[in-house]
Order: C-alpha cells, then structure tokens, then sequence
C-alpha cells in the first residue's frame, strides 16, 4: 500500500554515497506539498444538515440497524448533550459548530449496495487507485489464482475502503473467511454477526468515555470490524482505508477487532482527505479486545489534509483508540505516524488487564505549519507481570505546537509491572513548540517505572555533516529527521514504513530557511 | 443546563467565600491594604482549590482550605538536637506563627535590613510594597495557586528581609509549636539587591496548620540560598509557596527535606528573568505512615542561556503517598536554556504511592531540555552486593538509600548545611528501620 508517487526517476549520479536512495528520492518526488488534495466529483446522498435525534435515528435506520443499537446510540447522544468539549489539551481550536455539519454522506451509487467489487462505481474504485490502493484489482487476482496458490512473492493486504460515511468493499473476503476470520465492515456485521457485535461493542470505549467518543457512538455511520477465531493467525494484513471526500462532512468511523484465544492479527489503517478552506470533523473509534494468548499489531499512517500553510482548513482529528488485553498473555501494539490533520487529538491506550499482558506504543508525531497535535498513551497496567512500552518522538516545524500526553498507571496489583517510556521531541525552527505531559501514577514497590524526555533541535553538526557532503539543507534535515524516528519506522509493516518515511519529509518540507 | 466546568469554577467561588465570609482583613497602613484588598478580589474570583482541580489531581486541598485546622497532635522530638542549632546563625522564632521576640536574636544584621510584617504593616510606606503579594499574583499565571492568595490577604505575621551586601551569617526562621489547633498564616518577603549574597534557613513544624508564602526577588549577580526542613510532626498540614524571580546571572538554590506530615504540599514557582540565572529546586521526601506529600514545581525560562535543575527523591512506606507535579517552560526567546529535571522514588513496601507529572513546555528551538522519572523498590542486586560482603540487612538498605538520595542532598552548596541534613535523614532511616 504505497500511496507514494514514485513516477520521478531519480538520476543514478544523484544518489551519493552513503546517502539513503529512499530518502533523495522522497525530497525529490515530492515537490508539491499535499499529495491526496483532490476530490472526488460524485453524486451524494445526504442526510440533512445538523445533528439531533431524528439524524441518530435516521443512521441507525439507512443502515438497517436492529432496535437494541438505536437505542444504544439515542443513549450516547443525551449523554453527549450533557458533556463540554475536553478544554485540557495544548490545542487551540475555535469553537466547532456541531450543527453546521453533515453526519451522515453516502456515494448515490452506493445506495442500492452492491453486492460485489465488481459493481461498485468505478469513480469510487478509480479514487482508491489514485491513492495507490487498487480494491478491484486485488479482488481479481486473487478470483484468478484462487486462495491456495496465492503467489509465494508480493504480500496481500486485505482492504476495508470506507469513502465518507460508508464502507465501499472489503477485499480478499473469501480468502479470509476460510481461515474463519471475518473482515468487513462493522454495518455488515451488525447484520451479518450481531451476537458478536452486541457482547464488544461499546465493551473497552463505553457511549460516554469522552465527548468524543459519545459523539461517534451517537453518530457512527461505518468503519470496519475484524474478528479472528481462537488459534487462528490471520493469513494477510488486514487494512481500512478511510477517505473524506464531501464537504462539511463529519467522518466518524467505528472499529472493533476481536482477537480470540490464542489468535494474532496485523491491522493497518490510512487516512486521506481533499484540500479545503473549512475545517472538517473527523472523531473515530477503534476497540480492540485481545482474549488470552491473542496479539493484535495496529499501525497508523494518519495523513488527513493538514491544512495549508496559513493555517486555513485541514481535518479536526478527534479520536479514541483503545485496546483491552482482556485476559492473559494478550499483546497489543499500537504504532502510529501522525503527519496530517490541522488538529490531532489522539491517545491509543492499553489496558493490561490480564497477567503477563503487554502493551506497546510507538508513535512518531510530525507538525508542520499551523498544526497541531496533543497525541500520547494510556498504559494502565491491572495484571500481575503486565509490561509495557512507549517511544515516542515529535518533531515541529513551522508554527506548529506538538504535545505529548501520557499515562502511565500501576494498579496496586500490578504486582511485578515494568514500563519504560521514551519520549523525544525535536524542534525545527523558532517557532514552534514541543511540549510533554507524561502522568505516572505507581501504586506499588515491586513494579518499575522510567520515563524519560528529551528536547533538542536538529544538530548543527549533523547537518553540517550532511550538507559538507553535498546534500542540500532540506535533504540534509529529511535524513537527520529519518534518523532519530527509526526506532519508531521499524515497528511498521513494510509497506507501511516506506510510506511513512516518505511522509516524514514531506510533511517537513518548507520548514528549513 | 450547567456543564461540568462552569459547575466547578461555582464549586471553587462558593468555598472562597465560605471561607473568607467569617474574617475580615487585618488592619494596616495603605500599603499593605492595597495589597490585601487586592488579593481578596482575586480569591473571590478565582475560588479556592477543590478535588476536581487537574492542579490538584493527586492532592486533596480539603483540609487546607477548611474554616477550622483540624487538630494535630504535638510531636516530642527530644531524641534530637535541634537542627542547625551548631550554625553561627541569626535566629528568628514563630511560636503557632507568632513571632517570640525572646527566644529570637536581635534582629541586626549587617548588609541586611530586617523588619517583621506586623510592624512594617502599620506605616504607610514600605520598600517591600512592590513585592507583597505582587511576585505571588505573577504566579498565578498560567496555574492558579489560590492558596497563595489567602495568604496574601490574612498574612499578619512574617519577615521583610532587604539584603544589600554579603550577609554574615545565614538568617534561621524556626517554627515552634505550642497549641495543638493553631493555624498559622507567614508571609516573608526577601529582596537582594544586585550582587547580594544571603542564606535563610527554615525548619520546624509551625502548627497544626501552616501556610506560609515566601516572595523572593533576586537581583542582577545576586545570590539566594534556602535550605528548609519541615519538622517531624505526624498530624500537622502545610500549604507553602516559594515564588522566586531572578535577575541577570543570579543564582538561587532552595532545598527541602519534609519528613512525615498527615498533608503537605510545598509549591515553588521561579522566573528566570535575566540571561543566565541559575535556579536549582531539589526536596527530600521521607514518609513512613498515612502521610501525604506534594511537590509542585514550575520553573519558567524567560531569557536565555539560563539553567534550572530539579531534583526530587522521596523514600516511602507504609502508605505514604509521593506527589511530584513539575513543569519546564520556556518560553520562546529562551534560547540556549539548559534545563534538567529528575523526580524519583523508592518505595519501600507495597503500600506506597508515587505520582508524578513532570512536564515541559518548549516555544525555543535552541535548548537542552530533558526530565526523567522513576519509581521503585531497592535494588535486590545491590542488596545481594552489599549482603555478600557481610553488611546486615537493616545496614545494607540504608546505605542504599542514602546514596538514593544523595544526588538531591548534593544540591545544598554549602556542606555544613547538607551534613546537618544528611544526618538528619539517617536517624529518621534509622528510626524507622522496621
């Protein structure tokens, strides 16, 4: 999945000695700024502007939901009501008019759905290939060859598109169901696994955790629900591609992966927007639940529209993501490369409810311009032997403002706990800010707990290094960049990694000078 | 319908006035009037602290801010000297927060002016009026510390210090406890004026109930240091606040050693003002027993090349509670700012608690900035070195944790005073070996 235009050659004498070729490359190719800026023109059905409990009642409804879950979300919206938008983050974000917004977009296309890839419109199918992400042609592949001689090379992804409001297809179905893992979107599986939806959903992000997080119980329109069954590795990555295209419209997906006994599974999501002057709203949720034995690996690369140099649009990012590792053993891994959105405000969580659990979080966090992004971790360790560990590194540029927040949290029978948490931040220009605001909390002797932070600027002498090589100062700065966030680019799944590399210099570029 | 936090800033208005309704504002001269009135109206405002604070998140402000000081019960130290007592120093003595003129020196110092709040209260002109209550209203920004405002505004007791050269000998303010209810309000103010040079030490429990505010302002090359040591009394509660700013390559350093104490939450607020000051904040917590204690630190850099450093060791049992909130901001013309904080914590039993928060702020690109935090039992490869080398138990574990907490003893630049300290914590440690 490499949303990366590589289409510019890069000369062989260009490319020097002992000079990463990926990252000349990426500097090079991007000379634009916001690669996934365009829109998509097509026809829309929308449901009426503003927000109330005839529009819950209308999503519940165009998605054939059953009673129990209307009035599940009738409840998060009078719970909502009741609650202010959190004011505790470094972010500075002007009132948001919740009226003002479209919560509910459907493709017209998409109204009578297609029971297949094969009659999806192909302007949709045309948007994600202009992404890099070809639904249909790895729905193709994989009818020609057939499951079992998947070919040895290539690595498949599962794909889950979700376009506005709702999931346009899911990929590779077939292959997936006959290892028993169910992968689609979380509309279908309302229908389609009820039991398993009513016993998790809601089961680790209740209707009422944060505002936000009451907002898209209220008003969640689709998004993608994974389940492995006991024992099961699941045979390819599993990945949802998230894609705002209407204006004025609030995206507000739901996520739920069940990992099973002793199961494991690697999720990857991506997110895109087009270039606007408005703000646009976007607050997810993502609930993983992690029974014993089971491991689940989720990687981010959230590249929604950062808005433009002066600040003016980009995506409001406003998400809740937590993984419960409900029993013993359970491993999760949440790394995430956070380069988009005008305002992001993000802590993927653990809790570490089992003994022996373990919970990690690396998280690379790149602000550029106006943005800014309070992003950071909750650790909550309540199992005997439960460890867990955070690296983190923000990197500011421009004007923008980059905070850490985190919690650590050793339960007095966390007996035997370990965290360590690593959090460095780099500041590119005189501008911008780099902020950390890690919570500790140990409520017992036999655990241990290190945290520490760094602050610094790109070194002068590694620059001077680079440039003294050749290289000119925005490659010089890319490199340095790439370098201090590899402990984090290493987690990635491959495909993942290369596209987060190249966002790291993107997302930088026009900060030197 | 009433959100959450308008529901809260109305929770914190009706406790201020709850507790201001019974007392009126002392009498004074203008100076001082000005500056109480001009506290109260802040209160008012502001409210005082109440549980649902994020300022207060591991602290419960409840029985500091009560009309009445619950009682504590009086501590018999008589196993120890007291502290600093071999020091050639000039002894100021509060007795529940009244100043005892005869078990105090004679309040004569050369290159320093001494004056005692009560009186100076009573002109209507005095040097300390541009710092009364005014370093503590800069601090309310970007946190309120509505403490610190009470104190401004009923404060009758206190010392205005005025040091113009090298002081002689270090300016000892003891707290003596008579009553077991008493509650006890002192405001010191101390003044360095440029190239000055003085040492004030604190110690003792003060009363059932203390809060005390010290205003420091340390003038260009001037130097302050300030070793506190705040009694052994089980029951007593302490709010104090220490709000220092500094001028062009000054340097203060304060040290703290808070031994037991039911509540005590010792604030330090500094401004580094000029280029090249140096604040180093460093306290020493031991607590055995249902004792809770926090410290809250913020150090802004306002100009560059400054250095701070922060250095918190706390040593706990037997449900003792540790809090350490400690931030670094500097702000954006702070370039070359070196700034260093490290809070750790040995928890003896598993009963004790260690919460932290240690944040930075950073709007300057060119800075050095780093924090870490650590909590902890005693290392077991360590006591198997020392174990294996015949050292008895009790011993071993208290050797270990005296080098714990010696990189915070390390601060106290003079080594009398970190010698009078460091023994003090070993016959705390020994005392409660088990």
């Amino acid at each position: 999945m490499a949303a990366l235009d590589t289409t510019t050659k890069v000369r062989d004498e260009d490319v020097r000695e002992g000079v990463d070729r990926e990252t000349v490359e990426t500097v090079q190719s991007m000379a634009g700024t916001y690669k996934h800026g365009w829109e998509t023109d097509i026809e829309m059905e929308f449901a009426p502007k503003g927000l109330n409990e005839d529009i819950v009642r209308l999503i519940s409804e165009k998605n054939e939901e059953p009673e129990w879950l209307t009035e599940w979300r009738l409840d998060a919206y009078r719970r909502w009501q009741t609650m202010e938008s959190p004011d505790w983050a470094m972010l500075d974000i002007p009132p948001i008019d919740y009226q003002e917004q479209y919560y509910y977009a459907k493709p017209k296309s998409m109204v009578e759905k297609p029971k297949s890839l094969d009659e999806v419109d192909p302007k949709l199918l045309e948007t994600y290939e202009k992404l890099g992400i070809p639904l249909k042609e790895q729905m193709i592949l994989a009818g020609v060859e057939g499951a079992e001689e998947a070919p040895a090379e290539g690595r498949k992804v599962a794909v889950d598109a979700v376009f506005d409001s709702v999931s346009l297809g899911t990929t590779f179905k077939d292959e997936l169901a006959k290892a028993g893992v169910i992968f689609c979107s979380i509309s279908e599986a309302v229908r389609e696994h009820p039991e398993l939806v009513k016993k998790y959903l809601g089961s680790v992000v209740p209707q009422n955790d944060n505002y936000f997080a009451a907002l898209n119980s209220a008003v969640f329109s689709d998004g993608s629900f994974v389940y492995v069954p006991p024992g099961v590795r699941c045979p390819m990555e599993l990945s949802t591609y998230f894609r705002i295209n209407a204006e004025n419209t609030g995206q507000f997906e739901r996520t739920l992966i069940i990992a099973d006994k002793g199961s494991y599974v690697s999720y990857l999501e991506g997110c895109t927007a087009p270039k606007r002057d408005t703000h646009q709203l976007h607050a997810a949720v993502v609930e993983i639940v992690a029974l014993e034995d089971a491991e689940v690996k989720y990687s981010t690369v959230q590249n929604w529209y950062p808005g433009d140099e002066n600040g003016v649009g980009g995506i409001y990012n406003f998400v809740t993501k937590r993984a419960d590792c409900r029993e013993a053993r359970a491993k999760v891994m949440w790394t995430q490369v956070e380069t988009g959105s005008a305002v992001t405000w993000k802590y993927p969580s653990c809790i570490l409810r089992g003994d022996d659990t373990q919970g990690e979080f690396y998280s690379i966090a790149i602000t550029n311009n106006h943005q800014q992004a309070d992003t950071g971790t909750k650790m909550i360790h309540l199992g005997k032997n439960s460890k867990s560990r955070i690296v983190s590194k923000g990197i500011s540029a421009g004007f923008a403002q980059n905070t850490y927040r985190g919690l650590v949290t050793m339960h007095p029978k966390a007996l035997n706990s370990r965290n360590y948490t690593q959090c460095d931040s780099l500041l590119i220009g005189d501008q911008c800010g780099a902020h950390t605001v890690p919570y500790i909390e140990v409520k017992n002797a036999s655990s241990r707990v290190e945290h520490e932070a760094t602050t610094s600027k790109v070194d002068d002498d590694q620059l001077f290094y680079c440039r003294s090589r050749g290289m000119d100062e925005e490659e010089a700065v890319a490199l340095v960049v790439n370098g201090f966030c590899r402990e984090v680019l290493q987690e990635l799944p491959m495909e993942f990694a290369m596209e987060a590399q190249a966002l790291v210099a993107i997302s930088l570029e026009g900060s030197v000078g | 319908m009433v959100f959450p936090r308008q529901k809260l800033l109305a929770q914190k208005r009706d406790a201020a006035e709850a507790r201001l309704a019974p007392l009126s504002l002392p009498q004074g001269g203008k100076w001082i009037t000005a500056a109480r009135e001009n506290a109260r109206a802040r209160l008012s405002a502001m409210g005082l602290p109440v549980k649902r604070d994020e300022y207060w998140k591991y602290t419960d402000p409840a029985t500091l801010t009560a009309a009445e000081a619950p009682e504590a019960a009086l501590f018999q130290t008589a196993d120890e000297a007291p502290l600093f007592d071999a020091q050639d120093r000039l002894k100021i003595v509060f007795v529940d927060g009244v100043f005892d003129a005869a078990a105090s020196d004679d309040l004569a110092l050369e290159g320093v002016e001494i004056a005692l709040l009560s009186e100076a209260a009573q002109s209507d002109l005095h040097w300390a009026r541009d710092l009364y209550g005014a370093l503590e209203a800069d601090g309310q920004k970007p946190v309120e510390r509505p403490l610190a405002t009470f104190n401004t505004a009923h404060a009758t007791e206190g010392v205005l210090i005025r040091a113009t050269g090298k002081a002689a000998r270090p300016i000892s303010l003891v707290y003596r406890r008579r009553d077991a209810g008493a509650d006890a309000v002192l405001h010191h103010v101390v003044k360095l004026e440029p190239g000055a040079e003085l040492t004030v030490l604190e110690d003792g429990p003060a009363a059932a109930r203390f809060n005390q505010v010290m205003e420091a302002d340390v003038a260009d090359g001037a130097t302050l240091h300030h070793v506190r040591a705040q009694g052994r009394d089980h029951e007593r509660r302490t709010a104090a606040h220490l709000f220092a700013r500094l001028g062009e390559g000054s340097v203060f350093k304060s040290f703290t050693l808070t031994a037991n104490g039911a509540m005590v939450r010792n604030e330090a607020v500094i401004r580094l003002n000029g280029k090249g000051g140096v604040a180093h904040i460093a306290g020493t917590t031991v607590g055995d027993g249902a004792f809770h204690h926090d410290d809250t630190v913020f150090i802004t850099h306002a100009a560059p090349g400054c250095e701070s450093r922060q250095v918190f060791k706390k040593v706990l049992r037997h449900g003792a509670v540790g809090v350490f909130q400690g931030k670094i901001l500097v702000e954006q013309p702070a370039q070359l700012t070196d700034g260093y904080q490290i809070s750790q914590a040995l928890l003896l039993d598993e009963n004790a608690q260690f919460l932290a928060k240690p944040e930075l702020e950073i709007y300057a690109d060119d800075v050095k900035c780093s924090h870490g935090s650590t909590s902890g039992e005693i290392d077991p490869t360590s006591l198997f070195y020392l174990r294996a080398r015949g050292i008895p138990d009790a011993e071993a574990k208290l050797l270990l944790v005296l080098a714990f907490l010696a990189e915070a003893l390390d601060e106290i630049e003079d080594p009398s005073l970190a010698e009078d300290l460091r023994e003090r914590i070993e016959n705390w440690l020994r005392r409660h070996a088990d």
